[in-house]
Protein backbone atom coordinates (compact mmCIF):
# COMPACT_ATOMS: atom_id res chain seq x y z
CA UNK A 1 0.00 0.00 0.00
CA UNK A 2 3.10 2.45 0.92
CA UNK A 3 4.93 1.52 -2.17
CA UNK A 4 1.62 2.32 -4.46
CA UNK A 5 0.94 5.56 -2.74
CA UNK A 6 5.22 6.72 -3.85
CA UNK A 7 4.48 4.90 -7.26
CA UNK A 8 1.44 7.47 -7.46
CA UNK A 9 3.51 10.35 -8.68
CA UNK A 10 5.15 8.38 -11.06
CA UNK A 11 2.15 7.54 -12.46
CA UNK A 12 0.83 10.64 -12.75
CA UNK A 13 4.17 11.90 -14.53
CA UNK A 14 4.39 9.46 -17.10
CA UNK A 15 0.58 10.34 -17.81
CA UNK A 16 1.73 13.72 -18.45
CA UNK A 17 4.69 12.70 -20.63
CA UNK A 18 1.96 10.58 -22.59
CA UNK A 19 0.09 13.52 -23.10
CA UNK A 20 3.50 15.75 -24.53
CA UNK A 21 5.00 12.95 -26.89
CA UNK A 22 1.46 12.47 -28.57
CA UNK A 23 1.28 16.57 -29.06
CA UNK A 24 4.56 16.29 -30.20
CA UNK A 25 3.90 13.79 -32.86
CA UNK A 26 0.80 16.57 -34.39
CA UNK A 27 1.24 19.45 -36.91
CA UNK A 28 0.20 22.31 -35.81
CA UNK A 29 -0.15 23.91 -38.60
CA UNK A 30 -3.19 20.70 -39.75
CA UNK A 31 -5.98 22.43 -38.44
CA UNK A 32 -8.96 19.81 -38.34
CA UNK A 33 -11.74 21.34 -40.59
CA UNK A 34 -15.22 21.71 -39.64
CA UNK A 35 -16.28 21.65 -43.49
CA UNK A 36 -14.98 17.43 -43.81
CA UNK A 37 -18.76 15.62 -43.19
CA UNK A 38 -20.27 19.11 -44.23
CA UNK A 39 -21.97 19.90 -47.82
CA UNK A 40 -19.46 21.61 -50.05
CA UNK A 41 -19.67 25.35 -50.24
CA UNK A 42 -21.41 26.06 -53.40
CA UNK A 43 -19.50 27.86 -56.38
CA UNK A 44 -19.80 29.11 -59.59
CA UNK A 45 -16.89 30.42 -60.80
CA UNK A 46 -15.06 31.78 -64.29
CA UNK A 47 -13.21 29.16 -66.21
CA UNK A 48 -9.66 29.76 -66.17
CA UNK A 49 -9.34 28.72 -70.11
CA UNK A 50 -12.74 30.07 -70.91
CA UNK A 51 -13.85 32.86 -69.77
CA UNK A 52 -16.94 33.28 -71.30
CA UNK A 53 -17.70 30.16 -69.28
CA UNK A 54 -18.65 29.18 -65.57
CA UNK A 55 -17.85 26.18 -63.49
CA UNK A 56 -19.06 25.34 -60.36
CA UNK A 57 -20.21 22.43 -57.59
CA UNK A 58 -23.36 21.93 -59.25
CA UNK A 59 -21.80 20.67 -62.17
CA UNK A 60 -19.80 18.04 -60.03
CA UNK A 61 -23.06 16.72 -58.74
CA UNK A 62 -23.37 12.65 -59.13
CA UNK A 63 -19.60 12.35 -59.32
CA UNK A 64 -17.04 11.65 -56.37
CA UNK A 65 -14.30 14.26 -57.49
CA UNK A 66 -11.89 16.22 -55.77
CA UNK A 67 -10.82 20.30 -55.80
CA UNK A 68 -7.36 20.76 -55.54
CA UNK A 69 -6.41 24.88 -54.31
CA UNK A 70 -3.29 25.67 -56.89
CA UNK A 71 -1.43 28.65 -57.86
CA UNK A 72 1.28 29.78 -60.26
CA UNK A 73 2.88 31.34 -57.02
CA UNK A 74 3.00 28.03 -54.61
CA UNK A 75 6.05 26.48 -54.39
CA UNK A 76 4.71 23.38 -53.11
CA UNK A 77 2.13 22.96 -55.57
CA UNK A 78 4.89 21.89 -58.30
CA UNK A 79 6.06 19.31 -55.87
CA UNK A 80 2.18 17.69 -55.83
CA UNK A 81 1.71 18.41 -59.50
CA UNK A 82 3.65 15.35 -60.96
CA UNK A 83 1.34 13.14 -58.72
CA UNK A 84 -2.22 15.33 -59.93
CA UNK A 85 -0.46 14.71 -63.87
CA UNK A 86 -0.69 11.05 -63.28
CA UNK A 87 -4.13 10.62 -61.49
CA UNK A 88 -5.65 12.84 -64.41
CA UNK A 89 -3.57 10.14 -66.62
CA UNK A 90 -5.12 7.02 -64.80
CA UNK A 91 -8.65 8.73 -65.17
CA UNK A 92 -9.66 8.10 -61.34
CA UNK A 93 -11.47 10.50 -60.33
CA UNK A 94 -11.79 13.66 -62.03
CA UNK A 95 -10.32 16.91 -60.53
CA UNK A 96 -11.01 20.67 -60.24
CA UNK A 97 -8.71 23.38 -60.00
CA UNK A 98 -9.18 26.32 -58.10
CA UNK A 99 -6.82 28.57 -58.92
CA UNK A 100 -6.66 31.07 -55.93
CA UNK A 101 -5.31 34.30 -56.03
CA UNK A 102 -3.69 34.46 -59.07
CA UNK A 103 -2.99 35.96 -62.25
CA UNK A 104 -5.02 34.25 -65.22
CA UNK A 105 -2.28 34.75 -67.63
CA UNK A 106 0.73 33.19 -65.31
CA UNK A 107 -1.96 30.57 -64.11
CA UNK A 108 -2.33 29.45 -67.79
CA UNK A 109 1.59 29.19 -68.36
CA UNK A 110 2.17 27.24 -65.47
CA UNK A 111 -0.26 24.70 -66.59
CA UNK A 112 1.06 24.75 -70.04
CA UNK A 113 4.84 24.38 -68.64
CA UNK A 114 3.65 21.65 -65.56
CA UNK A 115 0.99 19.75 -67.51
CA UNK A 116 -2.87 20.25 -67.02
CA UNK A 117 -4.43 17.28 -64.82
CA UNK A 118 -7.65 19.14 -64.44
CA UNK A 119 -10.96 18.58 -66.03
CA UNK A 120 -11.47 22.65 -65.34
CA UNK A 121 -10.04 25.04 -63.75
CA UNK A 122 -11.81 28.31 -62.17
CA UNK A 123 -10.34 31.54 -61.26
CA UNK A 124 -10.73 32.82 -57.19
CA UNK A 125 -8.91 35.79 -57.93
CA UNK A 126 -9.79 37.74 -54.88
CA UNK A 127 -9.84 34.46 -52.45
CA UNK A 128 -13.71 35.03 -51.21
CA UNK A 129 -14.27 30.98 -52.49
CA UNK A 130 -11.54 30.01 -50.97
CA UNK A 131 -12.62 31.51 -47.88
CA UNK A 132 -15.74 29.82 -48.24
CA UNK A 133 -13.88 26.21 -48.19
CA UNK A 134 -11.53 27.66 -44.81
CA UNK A 135 -8.51 27.43 -47.22
CA UNK A 136 -5.56 28.93 -45.86
CA UNK A 137 -2.57 27.33 -47.07
CA UNK A 138 -2.19 26.46 -50.59
CA UNK A 139 -2.33 23.73 -51.63
CA UNK A 140 -5.29 22.02 -50.08
CA UNK A 141 -7.09 19.36 -51.72
CA UNK A 142 -10.86 18.24 -50.94
CA UNK A 143 -12.42 15.09 -51.39
CA UNK A 144 -16.67 15.22 -52.06
CA UNK A 145 -18.98 12.86 -52.53
CA UNK A 146 -21.91 12.46 -55.04
CA UNK A 147 -24.27 13.54 -52.84
CA UNK A 148 -21.57 16.91 -52.65
CA UNK A 149 -20.54 15.98 -49.50
CA UNK A 150 -17.06 16.88 -48.69
CA UNK A 151 -15.20 14.09 -47.33
CA UNK A 152 -11.71 14.89 -46.68
CA UNK A 153 -9.01 17.73 -46.57
CA UNK A 154 -5.55 17.17 -47.59
CA UNK A 155 -4.19 20.04 -46.52
CA UNK A 156 -0.34 20.94 -47.83
CA UNK A 157 0.39 19.15 -50.64
CA UNK A 158 -0.80 15.51 -51.66
CA UNK A 159 1.97 12.97 -51.01
CA UNK A 160 1.79 9.41 -52.89
CA UNK A 161 1.41 7.95 -49.09
CA UNK A 162 -1.97 10.33 -48.75
CA UNK A 163 -3.07 9.50 -52.51
CA UNK A 164 -2.60 5.42 -51.77
CA UNK A 165 -3.78 5.24 -47.93
CA UNK A 166 -6.36 7.69 -47.43
CA UNK A 167 -7.60 9.51 -50.62
CA UNK A 168 -7.79 6.58 -52.95
CA UNK A 169 -9.10 4.27 -51.16
CA UNK A 170 -11.99 6.57 -49.94
CA UNK A 171 -12.56 7.62 -53.53
CA UNK A 172 -13.33 4.04 -54.52
CA UNK A 173 -15.67 3.62 -51.88
CA UNK A 174 -17.43 6.81 -52.44
CA UNK A 175 -17.76 5.55 -56.39
CA UNK A 176 -19.31 2.47 -55.23
CA UNK A 177 -22.29 4.01 -52.97
CA UNK B 1 3.67 80.60 -57.29
CA UNK B 2 3.14 80.67 -53.08
CA UNK B 3 -0.46 81.13 -53.20
CA UNK B 4 -0.69 78.12 -55.55
CA UNK B 5 1.21 76.31 -53.46
CA UNK B 6 -1.14 77.05 -50.73
CA UNK B 7 -4.44 76.48 -52.42
CA UNK B 8 -2.57 72.97 -53.64
CA UNK B 9 -1.71 72.32 -49.64
CA UNK B 10 -5.16 73.06 -49.10
CA UNK B 11 -7.14 70.91 -51.46
CA UNK B 12 -4.76 68.15 -50.71
CA UNK B 13 -5.59 68.51 -46.49
CA UNK B 14 -8.97 68.04 -47.90
CA UNK B 15 -8.94 65.07 -49.73
CA UNK B 16 -7.09 63.42 -46.85
CA UNK B 17 -9.92 64.55 -44.04
CA UNK B 18 -12.68 63.36 -46.58
CA UNK B 19 -11.02 60.29 -47.09
CA UNK B 20 -11.81 59.21 -43.58
CA UNK B 21 -15.42 59.99 -42.95
CA UNK B 22 -15.91 61.39 -39.25
CA UNK B 23 -17.99 59.06 -37.30
CA UNK B 24 -16.84 56.02 -38.42
CA UNK B 25 -14.48 55.61 -35.35
CA UNK B 26 -16.49 53.73 -33.29
CA UNK B 27 -17.00 51.40 -35.94
CA UNK B 28 -13.10 50.92 -36.35
CA UNK B 29 -12.75 50.42 -32.55
CA UNK B 30 -15.52 47.55 -32.56
CA UNK B 31 -13.66 46.06 -35.50
CA UNK B 32 -10.46 46.68 -34.16
CA UNK B 33 -11.92 44.66 -30.74
CA UNK B 34 -13.39 41.87 -33.35
CA UNK B 35 -10.27 41.08 -34.97
CA UNK B 36 -8.26 41.14 -31.65
CA UNK B 37 -10.33 38.08 -30.86
CA UNK B 38 -9.55 35.94 -34.09
CA UNK B 39 -6.24 34.02 -35.01
CA UNK B 40 -4.64 34.67 -38.45
CA UNK B 41 -4.42 31.01 -39.05
CA UNK B 42 -1.09 31.60 -41.44
CA UNK B 43 0.75 32.73 -38.84
CA UNK B 44 -1.34 31.31 -36.07
CA UNK B 45 -0.24 33.19 -32.92
CA UNK B 46 -1.06 36.39 -34.59
CA UNK B 47 -4.41 38.13 -34.27
CA UNK B 48 -6.21 38.94 -37.25
CA UNK B 49 -5.51 42.61 -36.42
CA UNK B 50 -1.67 41.73 -36.02
CA UNK B 51 -1.05 39.96 -38.96
CA UNK B 52 0.39 41.08 -42.79
CA UNK B 53 -0.43 37.75 -43.94
CA UNK B 54 -2.45 37.70 -47.51
CA UNK B 55 -4.88 35.58 -46.00
CA UNK B 56 -5.60 37.84 -43.12
CA UNK B 57 -5.60 40.87 -45.07
CA UNK B 58 -8.74 39.00 -47.28
CA UNK B 59 -10.55 38.86 -43.94
CA UNK B 60 -10.30 41.05 -42.49
CA UNK B 61 -11.63 42.59 -45.46
CA UNK B 62 -14.52 40.03 -45.26
CA UNK B 63 -14.76 40.84 -41.46
CA UNK B 64 -15.32 44.35 -42.39
CA UNK B 65 -17.98 43.84 -45.50
CA UNK B 66 -20.06 41.91 -42.75
CA UNK B 67 -19.87 44.35 -40.39
CA UNK B 68 -20.78 46.94 -43.13
CA UNK B 69 -23.66 44.58 -43.99
CA UNK B 70 -25.55 44.59 -40.27
CA UNK B 71 -23.82 41.55 -39.21
CA UNK B 72 -23.41 41.17 -35.57
CA UNK B 73 -19.90 40.18 -33.57
CA UNK B 74 -21.50 37.10 -32.65
CA UNK B 75 -22.80 36.48 -36.34
CA UNK B 76 -19.37 37.28 -37.92
CA UNK B 77 -17.58 34.78 -35.58
CA UNK B 78 -20.42 31.74 -36.62
CA UNK B 79 -19.28 32.55 -39.82
CA UNK B 80 -15.69 31.99 -39.25
CA UNK B 81 -16.13 29.51 -36.87
CA UNK B 82 -18.17 27.26 -39.69
CA UNK B 83 -15.26 28.03 -42.35
CA UNK B 84 -12.10 27.46 -40.31
CA UNK B 85 -13.11 25.68 -37.10
CA UNK B 86 -12.69 27.10 -33.31
CA UNK B 87 -9.22 27.58 -33.98
CA UNK B 88 -9.73 30.59 -35.51
CA UNK B 89 -11.03 32.14 -31.84
CA UNK B 90 -8.31 33.20 -29.44
CA UNK B 91 -10.75 32.39 -26.68
CA UNK B 92 -12.26 28.85 -26.84
CA UNK B 93 -16.16 28.66 -26.21
CA UNK B 94 -16.87 26.14 -23.62
CA UNK B 95 -18.49 22.81 -24.88
CA UNK B 96 -17.96 19.15 -23.98
CA UNK B 97 -14.75 18.63 -26.00
CA UNK B 98 -13.28 21.65 -23.79
CA UNK B 99 -14.15 21.32 -20.72
CA UNK B 100 -10.60 19.62 -19.49
CA UNK B 101 -9.00 22.76 -21.21
CA UNK B 102 -11.51 25.28 -19.34
CA UNK B 103 -11.85 23.27 -15.63
CA UNK B 104 -8.54 21.12 -15.98
CA UNK B 105 -6.75 23.97 -14.67
CA UNK B 106 -9.13 24.32 -11.53
CA UNK B 107 -9.49 20.71 -11.09
CA UNK B 108 -5.43 20.38 -10.59
CA UNK B 109 -5.15 23.30 -8.37
CA UNK B 110 -7.85 21.64 -6.28
CA UNK B 111 -6.38 18.14 -6.64
CA UNK B 112 -3.24 19.86 -4.79
CA UNK B 113 -5.16 21.01 -2.18
CA UNK B 114 -6.66 17.98 -1.44
CA UNK B 115 -3.26 16.39 -1.34
CA UNK B 116 -1.70 19.06 0.63
CA UNK B 117 -4.38 18.92 3.47
CA UNK B 118 -3.96 15.22 3.56
CA UNK B 119 -0.31 15.22 4.11
CA UNK B 120 -0.78 17.91 6.49
CA UNK B 121 -3.36 15.34 8.52
CA UNK B 122 -0.73 13.05 8.32
CA UNK B 123 2.01 15.25 10.13
CA UNK B 124 -0.67 15.90 12.73
CA UNK B 125 -1.45 12.57 13.56
CA UNK B 126 2.46 11.71 13.60
CA UNK B 127 2.39 14.68 15.81
CA UNK B 128 1.05 12.72 18.79
CA UNK B 129 3.91 10.30 19.60
CA UNK B 130 6.38 13.31 19.21
CA UNK B 131 8.19 14.71 22.38
CA UNK B 132 6.90 18.44 21.35
CA UNK B 133 2.56 18.68 20.71
CA UNK B 134 1.20 20.52 18.28
CA UNK B 135 1.09 23.53 19.99
CA UNK B 136 4.97 23.67 19.72
CA UNK B 137 4.92 23.29 24.30
CA UNK B 138 6.93 20.19 25.15
CA UNK B 139 4.39 17.76 26.67
CA UNK B 140 4.68 16.95 30.29
CA UNK B 141 5.28 13.49 29.98
CA UNK B 142 8.19 13.80 27.64
CA UNK B 143 9.88 17.08 30.28
CA UNK B 144 9.77 14.74 33.15
CA UNK B 145 11.33 11.73 31.12
CA UNK B 146 14.16 14.24 30.00
CA UNK B 147 14.32 15.70 33.69
CA UNK B 148 15.08 11.80 34.91
CA UNK B 149 17.83 11.56 32.05
CA UNK B 150 19.23 14.71 33.44
CA UNK B 151 19.47 13.93 37.18
CA UNK B 152 20.93 10.21 35.80
CA UNK B 153 18.54 8.58 37.65
CA UNK B 154 17.26 5.36 36.76
CA UNK B 155 13.89 5.56 35.20
CA UNK B 156 11.78 1.98 35.93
Amino acid sequence: MKSLRLLLPLAVFLVIVGFLLAGLSRDPREVPSPLVGAPAPAFSLVQLHDPAKRSGTADMRGEVWLLNVWASWCVSCRVEHPLLVQLAQAKIVPVVGLNYKDKNEEGKAWLAQHGNPYRVSVVDSDGRVGIDWGVYGVPETFVVDKSGIVRYKQIGPLTVEALEKRILPLVRDLQKS
Amino acid sequence: MSLRRALLLVVAALIATSAWPQGDAAFDARLQALEKELRCLVCQNQTLADSSAGLAEDLRREVRTLARSGKTDAEIKDFLVARYGDFVLYKPPVKATTWVLWFGPFALLAGGAIVWWVILRGRRGAGRGAAVAVDGLPRPDAMARARALLDDTPTR
